[in-house]
């Protein structure tokens, strides 16, 4: 029998060994990792599938000129020339410009809009609760179906806007709610403010809850009128309880898609495309994935923006409170 | 300055009424401390006086205008609260300077009325500190300073030195008076601590259950009470209350005991009454003040001691009801030791056992 026998007791104490091996006792004493490295690895593995990995492929990708018809075009690189392509092209700009709008318009629409619901269901004695739940209604809704149902109620021949504006006798041509570019904008900014005026309207309630009654009732004192106390002391009160809902819905509008793609589908002839009905269509439709990709990049910054700017607002707004960072 | 007036005030909430038709008149310039146990209606009270609650019946008038349907904002008065009431978001000199601004006062102006406040209240180093960044103590002064700034007519308190510690609370009682008698305004005072009504009233307006129990100077209150809960509320330790039948011309007690009848009583063989006898008035024989003409003697035992420092309280079972005595320059006392007392009788008061009302002639 020689030593290397498949029983020799030599090999049998390795094979046990292995078997009974602990795997931190290989990646700690085989590999020589130090342990912090060790405990954080199931986090580092996880987080790299989910999120570095592809981050990093499409980074790479925006690089190229991959399209997804054509596989190997993913290994073409091109160097930043579909950065210089998105910065230069004015329909980029266009869809740009367009999301900021809308960004600007519909976040101040529901800010304004949700105050009042907030202040006004505050007021409420009777039934507030209904009334707190019925509010957040639209929100139960997804976003796709809100889409469906403002095309029918803004359809130029057989929606409701049209029907109750001819049957009052408001008018009597059928108005291209979607089809005109102004109102189509405007269509969209109305299902927009529809379905997220609770986002506000929710938090500013919360923020009302919480303030303190005292103050209040020094302001009445000091000799405030309603709306005086309303300016010098509930609003700075809730700027706060403002921001946070702003930073949330900056980032949802920013990535507005679903009811565009819906309603209008970015037309008519590009008239209501956004950032991301236009990078979906360049990617999928079109298939240039390194080109939407690029944009994809540059479109983030926005959204980058407004969060670090709305949370900035936030902290400043907190600090005046004295409720620290 | 000015006088207020209540008029058969009731307050109402839905059926339930929380208080009932207050008759109080306060003279211009007066400190009226309005005292009781919490849920009185001595809040409420204040409140419908600043307009912070509406009033369900009866008149509140503030010098000669009935101001039941006027806001807070044109009844000319000013409120320091419980929790501060401050603005958060403003500094000391914005918080000051607050209902001045809203008043549409000329900068200068504001600046003049501001600087005058802080001075008198010693805040002139916070100005341009925000509430957070003060104690409590401080935070207090600011809302007595936003207080002061607008010269009201009348200043309304309520419970403005509860949130403070016991050391703060005494100072700042010391400050209010103080600023009593500089702006020479009429005060209204919510408390529940009769200490603080004691000291800064010139007259105390005991409050339970939506009534006025009593109206009175501090010392009338405490020498005269008219009921058993006005006496026990008013004064610490709360007077001792006993008991007992006449009979004989004296208090029998339960256990047989019995004590003289005190003077200034016109009363019937066989009335049940309650006798009521504060701490200050038993105290053990040769730690007695000079004797009065009306003294008894009792002998009992000292179960327990409270030490506190210039005198000590003996707490002791008088006719089988446990009762606290006071010594003056004190010794140190075994509990279990039986002693003499003396029990002041012309300081002694009878109350009617059932309605608790005073049987004062």
């Amino acid at each position: 029998m020689g030593l290397h026998h498949p029983t020799s007791p030599i090999i049998r104490l390795k094979c046990m060994e292995l078997f009974h091996a602990d795997p931190r006792d290989i990646l700690m004493k085989r590999l020589k990792l130090p342990p912090w490295l060790v405990l954080l690895m199931p986090a580092i593995i996880i987080l790299s599938a989910v999120v570095l990995i592809p981050l990093l492929l499409s980074l790479y990708s925006s690089f190229t000129s991959y399209r997804l018809t054509r596989p190997d075009s993913l290994f073409n690189w091109i160097g930043t020339f579909n950065y210089e392509k998105a910065v230069t092209d004015a329909k980029f700009w266009a869809a740009f410009g367009r999301t900021v709008l809308l960004l600007a318009v519909a976040l101040n629409l529901e800010m304004l809009l949700g105050l009042s619901l907030a202040l006004m269901i505050s007021k409420v004695t009777r039934g507030q609760r209904a009334l707190r739940t019925m509010m957040m209604f639209p929100m139960m809704f997804s976003p796709i179906l809100v889409g469906f149902q403002f095309k029918f109620i803004f359809n130029d021949n057989v929606g409701l806007v049209n029907n109750a504006l001819q049957s009052l006798g408001v008018t009597d041509t059928a108005i291209p709610w979607l089809v005109d570019g102004k109102l189509a904008m405007f269509s969209i900014i109305f299902a927009e403010v529809w379905t997220s005026t609770s986002v506000f309207g929710i938090l500013i309630l919360a923020g009302l809850y919480a303030i303190p009654r005292d103050p209040l009732e020094a302001a009445k004192v000091d000799g405030c009128t309603p709306f005086q106390s309303f300016r010098f002391v509930t609003l700075p009160f809730l700027m706060p309880f403002i921001y946070i809902a702003m930073a949330i819905r900056s980032l949802d509008v920013a990535r507005a898609y679903d009811i565009v793609q819906i309603m209008t589908n970015g037309g008519p002839a590009r008239r209501t495309e956004l950032l991301w009905t236009l990078i979906g269509r360049t990617g999928y439709v079109d298939a240039r994935m390194g080109y939407a990709n690029a944009m994809g990049y540059v479109s983030i910054f926005l959204a980058i923006f407004f969060t670090i700017y709305f949370f900035k607002k936030l902290q400043s707004a907190r600090k005046e409170l004295g409720m620290g960072v | 300055m000015a006088q207020v007036h209540l008029r058969d005030v009731v307050k109402k909430y839905g059926t339930l009424e929380v208080v009932h038709s207050i008759n109080l008149d306060i003279a211009d310039g007066e400190f009226v401390v309005l005292v009781g146990p919490s849920g009185c209606g001595k809040s409420t009270t204040l409140r419908m006086v600043a307009g912070l609650e509406g009033i369900s019946g009866g008149e509140v008038a503030i010098g000669d205008q009935v101001v039941n349907d006027l806001p807070p904002r044109e009844r000319n008065i000013s409120m320091v609260f419980q929790n501060y009431a401050l603005y958060p978001h403003m500094t000391v000199r914005e918080n000051l300077g607050f209902s001045l601004k809203i008043a549409k006062y000329s900068q200068p102006d504001i600046d003049k009325s501001v600087d005058e406040a802080a001075q008198i209240l010693s805040l002139t180093p916070l100005l341009d500190r925000k509430p957070g960044a003060l104690s409590g103590g401080q935070r207090q002064r600011v809302a007595m300073g936003r207080a002061i700034v607008r010269h009201p007519e009348v200043f309304l308190f309520d419970e403005p030195l509860s949130n403070l510690d016991a050391k703060l609370r005494t100072q700042m009682r010391v400050e209010i008076k103080k600023l009593h008698q500089k702006l020479k305004s009429t005060i209204i005072y919510v408390t529940h601590d009769q200490v603080e009504a004691m000291t800064l009233a010139d007259r105390i307006v005991i409050m339970r259950d939506g009534h006025i129990e009593q109206v009175g100077t501090p010392l009338e209150v405490f020498e005269n009470p008219v009921n058993t809960f006005v006496g026990t509320f008013i004064g610490s330790p709360p007077m001792n209350l006993l008991d007992g039948v006449i009979k004989d011309d004296a208090i029998t007690f339960q256990d047989g005991s019995s004590l003289p009848i005190p003077p200034g009583y016109d009363l019937q063989e066989g009335q049940a009454v309650t006798f009521g006898v504060r701490a200050d008035n038993i105290m053990p024989v040769g730690h007695a003040l000079p004797s009065g003409d009306h003294m008894a003697e009792v002998e009992m035992t000292v179960d327990l001691t409270e030490p506190l420092g210039t005198e000590t309280l003996l707490f002791a079972a008088l006719a089988g009801t446990e009762v606290q005595a006071k010594m003056l320059n004190p010794r140190p006392v075994q509990s279990g030791e039986r002693m003499i007392f003396q029990v002041m009788l012309d300081k002694c008061h009878l109350f009617d056992a059932e309605t608790g009302a005073t049987l004062r002639k």
